[in-house]
């Protein structure tokens, strides 16, 4: 019984994660006029590089392959951390929530490890932009943890993400969007389409990348996105006191409307200059930080 | 009420952080203002029991002399000057964020070891005038162009006023009006001045003013 949940679970993940991209894709494609790729271009396009053979740098260690593989391994035990609403997480217990923000870093460390190997100029300074960026958007992150934390007096993500985030709902929705498009290499930090390397960040660290392993960092970035999504939506929407059809209906509703949200930032607004990102950045820990402060007021009356 | 009141001195909260982080000077004056239009708006919610034409006619001088008045006068002195933005601040933009955000934290524990009367215990209205009042002089400090040092004092006003609508029971509404009327014209003789920093210097930069020219 158990085996049969955890092979729908991560069914689940694998394969409805990559929809998101193309959604997005979508959104843009509809703003600005276009027909756009197919909703499922994600999926074709892993098919495809799964089936390509890998190029190897002389310089490389094994390590090459073995990073963006822990790393893919990483974002899919941390997508069995995260509930999906009324169907729970298939792991829970105290402390997961320290585990998925954990683990999210493995990842991170692995990606921009395996950049590094081919030695090449670009992906160093991708990893380099990558890694700076992460410390202030996962100091946003672990105040929104925190605030949640306080405000339900717990550190299981199931009791966490349960009730909704309470008075700073707002602000706490707010700096976890931010931390989203941070996180997820998505405008106004970074452009997903760029083909120029200057201006890259998460795509400077994969140019070399390619074949399966390259598929592997696709499929690991959008269980990140969908990841994130579940996250932003369960904590701002109160998902225990629905009923089940209804909680797993606002879940859906709301990965949607998180996923429109992002097509049209990326439609509307331009990438940001760089030595804006830290400003807004600091913006979302400080909106995650107010969120923490008004739990910790709300809780003391 | 008091829900709503919180709700306002939140928003004005959260405009001091956009005043902080806000390089471009009409984003700076827009905040400013905003603030100031929110902060005109409680004496109508505060004493909406017993409201008469005196708290009416102060709420609505208050609100158009800070919402439109002084946000215009600064705004011709900002197109008269012919400058947009803050570049080189002595403080910078994130780091006057974080001192921001520190001190409302720190007014917020603050407040809650002040010996207030029973009824404005439960009220942001103290934690929101040290925040404001601290942005101000954040703002006076660490900004370089003139127009964002009087942005500054605006908002440093702006935490006064919140704080003087403890009182306001005891004090005369005069004295809120005369202290519009300071402000208004403050900023206007500012507007003046600004226009001859500009022909002077070919600057507004406040660290220019150093030195005496002939």
């Amino acid at each position: 019984m158990i085996v049969i949940d955890l092979i729908l679970r991560l069914a689940f993940w694998l394969l409805l994660a990559p929809l998101l991209p193309g959604i997005i894709n979508k959104v843009k494609a509809w703003v600005a006029g276009r027909r756009g790729p197919p909703v499922l271009q994600l999926y074709y396009d892993l098919a495809k590089l799964w089936r390509r053979g890998v190029v190897l740098s002389n310089l490389a260690s094994p390590a090459f392959i073995a990073g963006p593989a822990i790393g893919w391994m990483a974002l899919t035990l941390a997508a069995m951390l995260m509930p999906l609403g009324p169907a729970g997480s298939a792991l829970s217990f105290r402390g997961d929530v320290l585990l998925l923000i954990y683990l999210l870093a493995l990842a991170r460390f692995c990606t921009a490890w395996a950049a590094m190997e081919t030695g090449s100029a670009f992906e160093g300074m991708g990893a380099a932009r990558e890694v700076s960026y992460a410390v202030l958007a996962e100091a946003a992150i672990i105040a929104a943890v925190l605030s949640l934390s306080v405000q339900t007096g717990s550190v299981s993500l199931a009791t966490m993400l349960s009730p909704s985030a309470g008075a700073g709902a707002v602000l706490l929705a707010a700096g976890l969007f931010v931390v989203l498009l941070a996180e997820n290499c998505r405008v106004p930090f970074d452009d997903p389409n760029t083909h120029l390397e200057l201006t890259m960040i998460h795509e400077a660290m994969v140019l070399d990348h390619s074949g399966p392993p390259l598929a592997a960092i696709l499929h690991g970035a959008s269980i990140k996105l969908l990841l994130f999504s579940a996250l932003l939506v369960q904590a701002v929407f109160p998902m225990g006191d629905l009923e089940p059809l209804a909680a797993a209906g606002t879940l859906a509703a709301g990965v949607l409307l998180v996923t429109l949200a992002v097509g049209l930032v990326e439609s509307l607004l331009a990438r940001l200059a760089f030595r804006h990102v830290p400003l807004l950045l600091t913006t979302a820990f400080l909106l995650c930080l107010f969120a923490l402060l008004v739990a910790w007021k709300g809780g003391a009356q | 009420m008091s829900g709503t009141l919180n709700l306002l001195i939140g928003l004005a909260m959260g405009l001091n952080l956009l005043a902080l982080g806000s390089s471009r000077l009409p984003s700076l004056i827009r905040a400013m203002s905003v603030q100031g239009m929110v902060l005109g708006l409680m004496p109508v919610l505060m004493e909406y029991d017993s409201l008469n034409w005196q708290v009416l006619a102060v709420t609505l001088a208050t609100m158009v002399g800070k919402g439109v008045l002084i946000p215009n006068l600064l705004r011709r002195a900002m197109r008269a000057a012919n400058i947009e933005r803050e570049i080189q601040p002595f403080i910078g933009f994130i780091p006057s964020l974080l001192l921001g955000a520190g001190g409302t934290i720190a007014a917020m524990a603050l407040a809650r070891h002040l010996p207030l009367l029973p009824e404005h215990s439960g009220m942001l209205l103290v934690p929101g005038a040290i925040a404001s009042v601290l942005t101000g002089f954040i703002l006076l400090i660490g900004r370089a162009k003139a127009i964002s040092q009087v942005c500054g004092y605006l908002i440093l006003e702006n935490g006064i006023y919140l704080f003087g609508l403890l009182l306001i029971h005891s004090t005369p509404l005069l004295v809120e009006s005369g202290i519009l009327l300071d402000i208004t014209v403050g900023v206007f003789v500012i507007g003046i001045i600004v226009d001859r920093i500009q022909r002077a210097f070919d600057s507004l930069d406040t660290r220019k003013l150093t030195t005496l020219r002939e």
